[in-house]
């Protein structure tokens, strides 16, 4: 007789079928890369193989070191939670936010003196800008979605993650889109379609991840142990098969060669336009909107320690919101060659919205009520706070810019970008740094190492969000006031490169408020390094995850 | 789990008596003054879609009970800009353009109304006060390729300088070296000869009598006898230090060799007449009009 | 309690709630997108507009690969300042063989849907090298690499046929002749210039970047811009019966 731990031992389906996928697609990138019309085709069919061989011997190695029976769904009567790919996802996150700022705060600086272009392609404003808003939307976003909703998800319903591999390849596989699209963005392969940039292979691989991503998630709640389905899942579940609809509304493209990097999309003219923005549109709305209001719901209460406000106006606010978004996207288009009907539909359904919206706001804060006085000793939840209140001022001056005459004055302008921005760095960038401060101590078991350093953070934070977005309401309101100024006596009073003139101190300005919110994401890194490489001594005994899977 | 609800002692309110990892759901009512709002919101919406276009139907679509659109309320617009105006505008399209830069009423209008003009569509090119740039003419001194007098700015501007306007000013400065007309020894010694003629240094071993002769028999055709050039051709005057291109020796060298041919663009189809008129008097009184 | 107690089936059901969700957000884009393929009016009725010739295509595809619609939007709206600073109104027929479309949403740099004819082809040459030798005040980045890289012509035949496979009427003889019309826009002296402006109706033939040689990447993008909102004759544009 052999060993019993041989015996026993063999791969399972997902194991065989996924080491089989990963060598074919090895050899067949590597072929497409020999083929290929592009250097930069070449340059990815080429990562792809790279990957996909060292994928298919990670999975091997993977094999022979885990033990005979895959990971208990429970132990001691405990679920066994898997942790492996959610801690993946937020050192990712962490990471990809860092680069994400810097390079925002390199374009800044770009607009304030051009010469940091440096005249060379891979520099230059142009493709660096898509770089920023991909790096720090479905980068630094993008793994904080999935490795809150991985977590939240396990917890919410007492039950271990669906998918032994299916996890991992969700959070590897997402990432790999990233450096594909990313290193895309710097060869000047981008379909230049705002927030849907990536050309058609990036397109194809992210529909796979984000389909199995659907996958593990809607198998782990049909599995739950919980009778009712969590509010926080709700969100989740609408921003991940919203946002799949969406994707694949928007990018059907035809390629020239299937071995070029270059495709032609299906869409053309006004109805690219329209699909454009109600992707767009919706990329916010289910994206940066519902995504991280499902990171409220769970980690308000949690780090409170107070139950949810209102359940019933988390029923109405859910349903009213994801219903009314859809509609929002001509506001996009105002004004444009899409027609007036669609624009009042854009424009009616966006200010239905704002109630909606503001639901999620008061559901975050007034769970709060009773234990406001956390917030002067817990900045963690101060900062989880503001960000609802950032949210609440996004949403407000949303619907706002969608009334038609508003938005003929500050649509092209910098107040866009304003209003992008409150909504970015203090919604998104504060609730998700707020989770991250929460979660990675959760992870790894231990206490978070400084207060004091979040302190620091938020208002350092803080400061760089005010400068910046106040910078961009003043010069976004006078280029839109300078564009359409007429002297007394009936003619243009300004021309467009007095207006490119008068932007320049405030461009300095938005700069260091940039810079400031970048030196703040660099002290929660070396909090959370710190947090994380604490000696065992600082773990805390709470048993929070009784098993480290993988 | 149970399904029987606890009451929160903070806040006094029953839970939905669900509990996800010690989180709990208060069954706090709807905010009133939130459902109320949210309720104005529709009502609004929907007086909007009866005043406006806003329903797509089978082969139209709603189009609201004031038949308002977009495209018609911008002509409206422009209209009532007319009117603001007023007729001294109108005037400025009639009016000889002499009468215009007299009438001091006439030519501070046509001076407001060429102000940004210019600067949206002229100081690409010319520079922001009109000083020029290289290849592309100052129009504050009193130099002119195509002529400084009003009418002459006018018809500049209306049609260009090899546009392809068919009505564009034509002409250019032959390529000699590249056309092999002259030879590299002889162009050098030309350009040496261009630049005495406005006081500048020449080259140690220039020698004028054959630069005469090149001139006399190449140039003079179109920059004059006495090189004072010829606004006919757009030929430029080459003694009066004013240079288009430049009068260091090499650039003297390339204009002779490859030849110059700089554009104009023709701005009657782009700009109304009336606005092509006020520039030409705008330009006219930058300083340098004739 | 009641009413709410109905929700129940969405909470404990999570095909339900999927089934919940997709019906839901599936309405709102039906409703505003569908009727854009079919209603007549969402394209106005104008002659001029074609596709683009091989050269403006490839001067297409440079242009979307930098990215420029980051700074320069393709739309003048209905609006009396923009009429009268960028020229008439953009009609969607415009950009009806534009994929992707190029509207974009911020202006950092003026707009660009009538930029053709509006400098000279030297002017756009020096311009894209080095703005601030230009323009002192511009943020624009200087492309002095588009002068010195030719255009890929290899591929030129397959990017035409890809195009009429997704709606872009090309022609046969527009196909078969891709590679040669690109040469010949940049060659007035070639014998082929009146069969390819018969291809290419209004089409502008010359040397754009004004140097011998293959074609370059700056010949490409400046034939695209110098083309921009020229094909259309507003004076013969039926305003009235476009109001939509
Ligand atoms: C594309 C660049 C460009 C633009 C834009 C431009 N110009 Fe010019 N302009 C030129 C060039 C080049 C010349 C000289 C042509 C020549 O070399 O013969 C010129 C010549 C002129 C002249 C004749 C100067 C002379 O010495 O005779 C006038 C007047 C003039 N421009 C006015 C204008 C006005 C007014 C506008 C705006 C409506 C304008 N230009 C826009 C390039 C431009
Ligand atoms: C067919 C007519 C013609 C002939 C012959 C001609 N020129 Fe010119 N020349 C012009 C025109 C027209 C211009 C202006 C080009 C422009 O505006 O872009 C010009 C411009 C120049 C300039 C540039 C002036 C400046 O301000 O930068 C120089 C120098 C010059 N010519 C010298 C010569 C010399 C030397 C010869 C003889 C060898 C010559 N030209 C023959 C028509 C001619
Ligand atoms: C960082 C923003 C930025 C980017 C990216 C950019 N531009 Fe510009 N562009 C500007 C600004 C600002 C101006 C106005 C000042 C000037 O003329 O340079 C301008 C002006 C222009 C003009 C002249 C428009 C006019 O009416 O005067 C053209 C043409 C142009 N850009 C083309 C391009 C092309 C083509 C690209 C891409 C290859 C591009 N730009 C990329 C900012 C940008
Ligand atoms: C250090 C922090 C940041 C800086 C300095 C910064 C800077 C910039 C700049 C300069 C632009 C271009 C604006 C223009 O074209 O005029 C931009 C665009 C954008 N940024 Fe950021 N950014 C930062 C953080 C973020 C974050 C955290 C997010 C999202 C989570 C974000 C999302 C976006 C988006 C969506 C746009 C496009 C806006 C539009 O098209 O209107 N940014 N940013
Ligand atoms: C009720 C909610 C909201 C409404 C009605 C709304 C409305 C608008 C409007 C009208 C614009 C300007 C469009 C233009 O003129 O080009 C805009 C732009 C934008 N908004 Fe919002 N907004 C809302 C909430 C948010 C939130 C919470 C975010 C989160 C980050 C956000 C992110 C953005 C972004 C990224 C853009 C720029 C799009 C572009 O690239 O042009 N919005 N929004
Ligand atoms: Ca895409
Ligand atoms: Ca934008
Ligand atoms: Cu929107």
């Amino acid at each position: 007789m052999t060993s019993p731990s041989f015996a026993s031992k063999s791969t399972t389906m997902g194991e065989a079928g996924l080491m089989s996928v990963f060598a074919v697609s090895a050899y067949v990138f590597f072929f497409a890369g020999a083929m290929g019309h592009d250097s930069a085709f070449t340059f990815h069919a080429l990562l792809a193989s790279a990957a996909s061989l060292t994928a298919t011997g990670v999975i091997l190695n993977r094999y022979y070191e885990r033990p005979a029976q895959l990971p208990p769904a429970q132990i001691n009567g405990r679920p066994n939670y898997n942790l492996g790919p959610i801690k993946f996802a937020s050192v990712l996150a962490m990471f990809w936010g860092i680069a994400g700022f810097s390079i925002g705060l390199l374009i800044a600086s770009q607009l304030a003196w051009p010469a940091l272009n440096f005249d060379l392609p891979w520099a230059s404003f142009g493709r660096l800008r898509p770089l920023h808003t991909s790096a720090v939307i479905f980068a630094f976003g993008g793994n904080v979605l999935i490795a809150t909703s991985f977590y939240v998800v396990q917890k919410t319903c007492r039950t271990r993650l669906a998918g032994d591999l299916a996890p991992w390849f969700v959070v590897v596989g997402y990432n790999f889109f990233i450096l594909i699209a990313g290193t895309g963005y710097l060869f000047g392969v981008t379909q230049s379609k705002e927030y849907a940039e990536p050309e058609w292979y990036a397109d194809l691989w992210l529909t796979i991840v984000w389909i199995t991503y659907l996958i593990v998630f809607v198998a782990t709640l049909l599995k739950r142990k919980e009778p009712h389905i969590f509010v926080a899942n709700w969100f989740y579940l609408a921003f991940i098969v919203t946002i799949a609809v969406l994707h694949l509304g928007n990018n059907p493209a035809l390629p020239v060669s299937v071995f070029g990097s270059k495709s032609y999309i299906a869409w053309a003219g006004v109805q690219d336009a329209m699909f454009q923005w109600w992707y767009g549109h919706n990329a916010v709305g289910f994206f940066l909107t519902a995504g991280f209001l499902a990171i409220m719901y769970y980690f308000i209460p949690k780090r409170a320690e107070r139950p949810v406000y209102s359940y019933r106006l988390s029923i109405i606010h859910f349903w009213a919101l994801i219903f009314l978004y859809i509609w929002a996207g001509p506001h996009h288009l105002h004004y444009t060659a899409l027609p007036d009907w669609t624009q009042t539909l854009g424009m009616t359904f966006s200010i239905m919205l704002w109630m909606p919206s503001w639901g999620g706001m008061i559901n975050g804060m007034m769970t709060l009520s009773g234990a406001w006085d956390k917030l002067r000793t817990d900045p963690v939840l101060r900062m989880l706070v503001v960000s609802v209140a950032f949210y609440g001022m996004a949403t407000f001056e949303g619907p706002t810019m969608a009334i038609k005459v508003v938005n003929s004055l500050s649509h092209y302008t910098d107040w866009t970008v304003g209003h992008v921005h409150s909504g970015a760095l203090g919604w998104v960038g504060f609730v998700s740094f707020g989770a991250l401060y929460c979660l990675i101590p959760w992870l790894w078991n231990r206490q978070l190492y400084s207060l004091k350093l979040v302190n620091w953070h938020f208002w350092i934070a803080t400061i760089g969000i005010v400068l910046y977005i106040s910078a961009m309401w003043v010069s976004g309101i006078l280029q839109g006031l300078m564009w359409r100024a007429y002297t007394s006596l009936g003619f243009l009073e300004y021309s467009f490169i007095e207006s490119v003139e008068a932007m320049h101190p405030f461009y300095i300005i938005r700069a260091a408020g940039g810079a400031l919110f970048l030196i703040g994401a660099l002290i929660m890194a070396a909090n959370l390094w710190m947090t994380v490489n604490a000696r065992e001594a600082d773990q805390i005994q709470d048993a929070r995850a009784l098993q480290v899977a993988e | 789990m149970t399904e029987h609800n606890d009451i929160d002692h903070i806040s006094g309110r029953s839970t939905t008596g669900h509990e996800w990892d010690g989180i709990k759901e208060l069954n706090t009512p709807l905010p009133r003054w939130w459902i109320l709002s949210f309720y104005a919101t529709i009502l609004w919406a929907i007086g909007y879609w009866v005043v406006y276009p806003a329903w797509p139907l089978l082969s139209s679509y709603t189009t609201g009970v004031f038949d308002y659109s977009t495209r018609a309320s911008v002509v409206n617009d422009l209209a009532s800009l007319e009117e603001l105006r007023g007729e001294k505008m109108a005037v400025l399209g009639k009016a000889s353009l002499t009468e215009i830069e007299k009438d001091p009423a006439l030519l501070g209008l046509a001076r407001a109304r060429g102000k940004t003009v210019f600067a949206d569509n002229c100081a690409p090119c010319h520079g922001s006060g009109g000083a020029g740039a290289k290849g592309y003419p100052n129009l504050n001194d009193d130099d002119w390729l195509w002529g400084g007098s009003l009418d002459q700015i006018l018809q500049t501007i209306q049609f260009g300088a090899r546009s392809g306007h068919a009505q564009a000013h034509e002409g250019q400065m032959l390529a000699f070296g590249r056309d092999g007309i002259l030879t590299k020894t002889e162009i050098v010694t030309v350009a040496n000869y261009v630049r005495s003629l406005s006081g500048l240094t020449t080259a140690a071993k220039f020698d004028a009598a054959a630069g005469t002769k090149i001139f006399a028999e190449n140039c003079a055709v179109c920059h004059g006898e006495n090189a004072k050039g010829n606004q006919a051709l757009g030929a430029p005057n080459l003694t009066d230090r004013i240079w288009l291109y430049g009068s260091d020796e090499d650039t003297l060298v390339e204009t002779i060799s490859y030849g110059r041919a700089g554009i104009m663009p023709a701005w009657s189809g782009r700009l109304d007449p009336i606005t092509v008129r006020a520039l030409a008097v705008y330009v006219h009184s930058l300083g340098g009009g004739q | 309690m009641s009413l709410w107690n109905r929700h129940k089936i969405f909470e404990k059901n999570s095909i339900i709630l999927i089934a919940g969700i997709l019906a839901v957000i599936a309405i709102g884009g039906l409703v505003e997108i569908t009727p854009l393929f079919y209603l007549k009016s969402t394209i106005e009725a104008v002659d001029g507009v074609r596709p683009y010739t091989p050269l403006e295509l490839a001067g297409r595809n440079i242009y979307v690969r930098e990215g420029c619609y980051v700074c320069h939007s393709q739309m003048i709206r209905p609006l009396r300042d923009e009429v009268e600073r960028y020229g008439h109104y953009s009609l969607a027929a415009e950009s009806m063989y534009d994929h992707p479309f190029q509207w974009g949403s911020k202006r950092t740099g003026p707009d660009l849907a009538r930029i053709g004819g509006k400098y000279s082809d030297e002017w756009h040459v020096t311009h894209l090298t080095n703005p601030r030798a230009i323009v002192p005040q511009s943020v624009m980045p200087g492309y002095p690499s588009l002068a010195n890289t030719e255009v890929d012509l290899t591929d030129m035949v397959a990017h035409l046929r890809t195009n009429r496979a997704i709606g872009v009427p090309y022609s046969e003889d527009q196909i078969k002749n891709a590679v040669a019309d690109m040469k010949t826009q940049l060659d007035p002296d070639s014998a082929n210039v009146e069969s390819f402006q018969k291809r290419y109706p209004k089409a502008a033939v010359r040397n754009f970047d004004g140097r011998a040689g293959n074609p370059t990447e700056l010949d490409a993008l400046v034939a695209y811009l110098q083309m921009l909102g020229t094909l259309i004759d507003f004076k013969l544009y039926d305003e009235k019966a476009n109001l939509r």
